[in-house]
This record gives structure tokens, sequence and C-alpha cells, in this order.
């Protein structure tokens, strides 16, 4: 009796060695994981967006459409140049701007400010967008993505910091509003 | 002192070897395993091919390695360094380029021979599966080196690449952050992609190349499909055994030395598109603040390059969504729901006529996708000046519209003398097609694809371009004409 009892208690320390390992795994899959999501829970905890300064109001002459650059508010060591970001400021009047990402609203593709027909272009898959953002003609859905801005100081400062893409939660349709109509700065 | 004879002396040393390993005996049966006759063709090279050029993305992934540099911040200058300043450098990148375009057509040209001569069918069911695997880990990795070359192209085609993932619903946003390993494209998704290249995708790959080969030799190579011979389950594996017994060859040598000549060839003919036409890039430095810029992906992803621009916007979101979910899982369930049966082409019309459509679907979509007809050529207005016979012998006003046309950017987007944009039509002729007054609107409302420039144009500007507009029919055919206007102020059209 006593060599049939011994597989069965052998194969019941395997067992309980199998559910050791599984129990330690499991404990440490949630470091795992969380290290892996990290990319999203940092900014959930802490928000990727800042305010950000693309320089004073003056250099953007009323009526027209300037490329602007600024450096991403959150950067690692090893960014470089990918951390700078080009937007349009488009100086409607007075205190009135509208900030739109060159980021085209169907794919991402870079637009490009054609002031003579006064249409947005995109090079990739040939969306059109009027000069107030809306969508004129091509693939878009929807009108460009535009950066709630305010102006303090005589400085022009949008809320920046994430790529804009049609799921996320920064993609504002174009307005033409300052922060605190519609489209509030934090 | 006797001494030995050298042959004895490496048998001797070899069977050392061999009483601790005892691999000889595995690999002798492996290589002597009988293999239908009939298997011993062309058509049956191209899984090896494949196999072959997998071993030199390999190697030279590996001797890249040594100098790329996997930072956004340095990569790109890394790669010139290859190109420029590390002996044969260039070379190596080249190889391993042209390795992989060859590589995910051979892996192609592989699947399509597969399905056309019904090898997935009972009891390859598993093989196939994990050759499904295969090509999805072989377009990563074509899609992931892209990323690694990094470049304008690199880095534009990630933006296109988180747009996509950002329309998947509730958790678009947050797959968005996982996929660029941040809020932006910039270092942490070079080193993420880097990761799934070098490390996660290459070793997947490797498993399920074991397990691909390990079901090929377990299951055997698939006979010749005749005509009329039909697979059943209960039947197959007993016809199988007695067809290798009987009309079968050792696979070593009677099948495998065309292999070798292709694996040769394929490999001979990689070093020569990479001798001849050297490395692919990179192109311009990825700086996201260069915006003059065309990205464009790698030639195995035209196709959908030009999809995304011919879709209708509505069907684009569920297109890229359900789409590879719908191909994926129709690949996956091939075998399983059609295991027995025909395997012959030529008795299989619906097979054939599936590759060829696809094959004309993605042909013509590629090459849509060279000259991209859809896109505004953003310099024409700038660059074409307007044909001198469109332009002879006519009024001031009518001149003064040509500025405008040329000045508005119309020639991004319209052709005149074969030369401007195709994404509207050429206008050439377009005074025969439309009167005035749809000219006018047609330039004020815009409408077909076309924005509206009422805000762009003053009347003036409006009243020249038509003008001008208006002058652009052929030779002897009077310009288009409003029949009831003719008719309201008694004059002929």
């Amino acid at each position: 009796m006593k060599t049939q009892n011994q597989p069965s208690r052998r194969s019941m320390l395997m067992k309980l060695g199998i559910l050791c390992n599984g129990l330690v795994a499991a404990v440490l899959a949630v470091p795992v994981v969380r290290f892996l999501l990290s990319s999203v829970t940092r900014g959930r905890a802490h928000g990727y967006l800042s305010s950000v300064s693309l320089g004073s109001a003056g250099q953007f002459p009323e009526g027209e459409t300037r490329l602007a650059t600024f450096r991403n508010p959150y950067v690692t060591p090893s960014d470089g140049k990918t951390a700078d970001t080009a937007c349009w400021v488009r100086h409607v009047s007075g205190d009135q701007f509208q900030v739109f990402a060159v980021n085209c609203a169907h794919l991402g593709c870079p637009v490009r400010w054609f002031a003579q027909s006064g249409l947005f272009l995109c090079p990739c898959h040939g969306g059109a967008y009027y000069r107030d953002g809306t969508r004129a003609a091509g693939p878009p859905e929807r009108g460009m993505f535009e950066y709630p801005y305010k102006v303090e100081n005589g400085l022009v400062l949008i809320q920046a910091g994430e790529l804009p893409t049609p799921g996320a939660s920064t993609a504002h349709v174009g307005t033409g509003l300052p922060c605190g109509r519609r489209t509030p700065c934090a | 002192m006797r001494t030995e004879d050298p042959v004895r002396l490496i048998s001797r040393i070899g069977r050392w070897f061999d009483h601790r390993l005892q691999l000889a005996a595995p690999i002798r049966e492996i290589a002597e395993h009988p293999v239908p006759r009939t298997t011993a063709s062309w058509w049956y090279v191209f899984g090896s091919a494949a196999l072959v050029v997998l071993i030199l993305q390999i190697v030279t992934g590996v001797l890249l390695a040594l100098t790329y540099v996997p930072s956004a911040a340095e990569a790109w200058n890394s790669l010139h360094a290859l190109n420029n300043d590390v002996s044969l450098g260039w070379f190596i990148r080249a190889l391993h380029g042209w390795g992989s375009n060859f590589m995910v057509a051979i892996v192609l040209i592989h699947m399509v021979q597969v399905f056309l001569f019904g090898a997935y069918k009972f009891p390859r069911e598993l093989t196939w599966v994990a050759g499904v695997f295969l090509l999805l880990m072989t377009l990563g990795m074509a899609f992931t080196g892209q990323v690694l070359r990094f470049d304008q192209d690199a880095f534009w085609g990630l933006g296109i690449g988180a747009s996509i993932v950002s329309r998947v619903p509730v958790v678009g946003s947050a797959l968005v952050k996982v996929m660029l390993g941040g809020p932006i494209i910039a270092g942490a998704t070079l080193s993420r992609f880097f990761t799934l290249h070098v490390f996660v995708i290459p070793g997947l790959l490797v498993a399920f190349v074991a397990l691909h080969l390990f079901l090929v030799l377990k299951l055997g190579i698939n006979e010749w499909p005749m005509p009329g011979r039909l697979v059943k389950k209960s039947t197959y594996e007993m016809q199988y055994h007695e067809l290798t017994r009987t009309d079968g060859a050792p696979f070593v040598p009677y099948a495998i030395w065309k292999d070798l000549w292709f694996g040769a060839a394929v490999l001979a003919a990689v070093a020569l598109c990479a001798a001849y036409f050297g490395p692919f890039g990179p192109s311009g430095q990825p700086d996201p603040t260069i915006i003059q810029t065309v990205p464009k992906p790698d030639y195995f992803f035209l196709w959908l390059y030009a999809l995304l621009a011919l879709l209708p916007p509505s069907m684009e979101t569920p297109v890229l969504l359900v789409g590879p979910v719908l191909v994926i899982g129709a690949l996956l369930l091939l075998p399983f729901l059609f295991g027995e049966g025909e395997k012959s082409w030529r008795r299989r019309p619906i097979a054939v006529l599936v590759i060829l459509f696809i094959a004309v679907a993605l042909r013509s979509f590629t090459h849509l996708a060279g000259y991209s007809p859809w896109s505004p050529e953003m310099t024409a207005w700038s660059g074409e000046p307007v044909p001198q016979k469109a332009l002879a012998g006519r009024t001031a006003l009518e001149r003064q519209g040509a500025l405008v046309f040329q000045g508005k950017q119309c020639r991004n987007c319209h052709a005149l003398g074969e030369k401007g944009g195709q994404r509207g039509p050429a206008l050439d002729t377009v005074a025969a097609r439309l009167t005035e007054e749809q000219l006018i609107r047609q330039v004020l409302q815009g409408g077909g694809n076309m924005p509206a420039y009422g805000n762009s144009l003053n009347p003036a500007e409006t009243t020249a371009l038509v003008a001008f507009l208006e002058t652009l029919h052929p030779a002897g055919q009077a310009p288009a004409q409003d029949a009831s206007r003719g008719a309201a102020t008694g004059s002929r059209p």
C-alpha cells in the first residue's frame, strides 16, 4: 500500500508546486501589467497636457495663418527632435485666434496651408479644410483638430501635449473660440 | 607511435559526439523520410526559400544592430552612419531591406501555392493556421522594420497607425498611448517598435517556424493534387502512407536539390538587388516641424494607403476595424470549413477566382498609390505654367482669369495640358461640359469633392476665372450653353 500512496503524495506535491508557480506568476503579473500600461496610467494620474507658449501674439499678423512650433511639455531623454511639434496659428482678429494641429483629422498626415486659396491641404489622402478649420473636401469626417488657447500677457498659450487623433479626448472640433467658452483651458 | 588515418580520426570524433548528442539517427530519419515523388517539384520550393530569407534577415539584422541606435534622437544619424561611414554598412542595410521585400513576396507566393494545391485540408489544418500566424508576423516585421528606418515616412506612418488605432471604440485613446509608449510619437515609441522588431516578433517567428516545420515533417508534404482524388478524413492518412510507400522517395536528395537551387537563386537575387539598387532611405529627418513631406508606406502596404483614400468616409472606420478581423478569421477558419474534398485547383474555380480577384485588387490599389491621383499636387500652381495654346489669342480678361487659375492654386487639383493635379477632372475641355452658370456655381459653391471658393474669390476674380474656363473647349466645338436660356432670349443655343 505504501508504494501506491507514494505517487499520489508526490503528485499532490507536484500540483501544489504548479499552484505555487501560478500564484507567484499572478503576483508578478501585477507590476508587469502596470509597467506595460504606464504610458496610459501616467497620463491619467498627472495628465500629459500643459500650457505651452507659442510666443508673442504680435508675431501672428491679424487675418493670416502662420506655422508655429513648440516643444512638447512631456519629454524623455531620447526624444530628440521628435518632441518638437508644429501647429497652424490663425489670428482671426484682436485676441481671437485659432490654433490647429498640423495633423490631418483623417489619418494624421501634416496638412499645409495655402494662403492664396485659403485652404489647408493634406498630401496623403487629399483631405481639404477651409481657413477656419472646417472640412472642405476629401476623406476627413470632421474639421481640423484645434488646441484650446488663451492670450496672456501678450503671449499665445495653448493646451498641448498629446498627439491629436480622432479618438483622443483632446481632439476638439474647430470652433474659433478661446478657452472658457467652448474649449476650456485647464 | 602509430599515426591514425585522418578519415578514421574524424569518424571517431564524430562517434564520440554522437554518443553524447544522439542526433545522427533523428537527423538521418528526417532527411530520408519518404515524400511522394510528385512533390519534388519547383512549385514546392517557396516554403524553404522563405526559411532561407528568414536566416538572411536574422544574420543581417544582428549585423545592423551592431551600429543602429534605437533612440529617436540618434536612429536617423546611425542609419546615415551605416550608409556612409561604416564599411559596407550600406550593403548590409540593402540586403536587409531587399530581404524584407523578398520575404513578404515569397511568403505570399507560398501561401497562394498552398491554397491552390489544397494543402491546408485534413490533416494539415494546424500547419495552415501556424502559416497564417507566420504571415501576420512577417507583415508585422515589415511594418516595424519600416518604423526602425526612423525617417519622415516612418514618423508620419506611425501617426497614421495611431489614428487608425484611436478609432477603436472606448479604449482607442488608451491603445494609442500603449502603442506610442507615451502621448506623442517620440523616443519611447521607437524603443517599443525596436523591442517588437528585434525580440518579440522574431522570437515568436522562430517558435512558429519550428512548429510549422515539425508539422510538415510529422504529417508529410502535401502530395501533388490530382483532379478527382478527394480528401476524406476516414481514408486520407492511409492513402497518403500508401502513396509514400509505393511512389515515395527520400526527401534528401530526391526533393531537396530543388529547394537548395531555388534558395541559392533567391539569395543571389536579393544580393543583386541590394548591390544594384542599394538600401532604402532613410528619407528626411524625423522632425515633426518639417511638414513639407509626402509620407508613403513601403511597397507592401501601398494598397492600404490607396484604400484609405478611396473608401467612402463613413465606411472607413468599420472597414479598418472589422476588415482585419474578418480576413484573419476567414484565413484561420478556412481549413476547418473546407477540410475535405477536392484539392486540385483545376476543379476549384472559386478558389482560383478568389486569388485572381485579390491579386488584381491589390495590384490595382498598389498602382494607384504609386501616383496617388487623390492628392493635390502641391507645387503645380507655381511649377507648371499655363499651356501656351490656352493663352494664345485670348482677351485681357481671359488672361487675367488664367492668372487667377494659377494664383488660386486650381492647378494643384486640375490638370491643363496633362500637367497638374489629378484630384479633380482635367479642365482642357471643361467649357464643353459645363455652361457658364454651372462653372460659376461650381467655383463658388464647390461640390462633388471640390471645396467652395466663394470666400477666396472676389467678384472680379470669379468673372475673370470663369471667362478663362469658358475658353477651354476643343477647337471647332462650341462651349456648352443653357438651352433654356437660348429659348427664353430667342437666340439659338
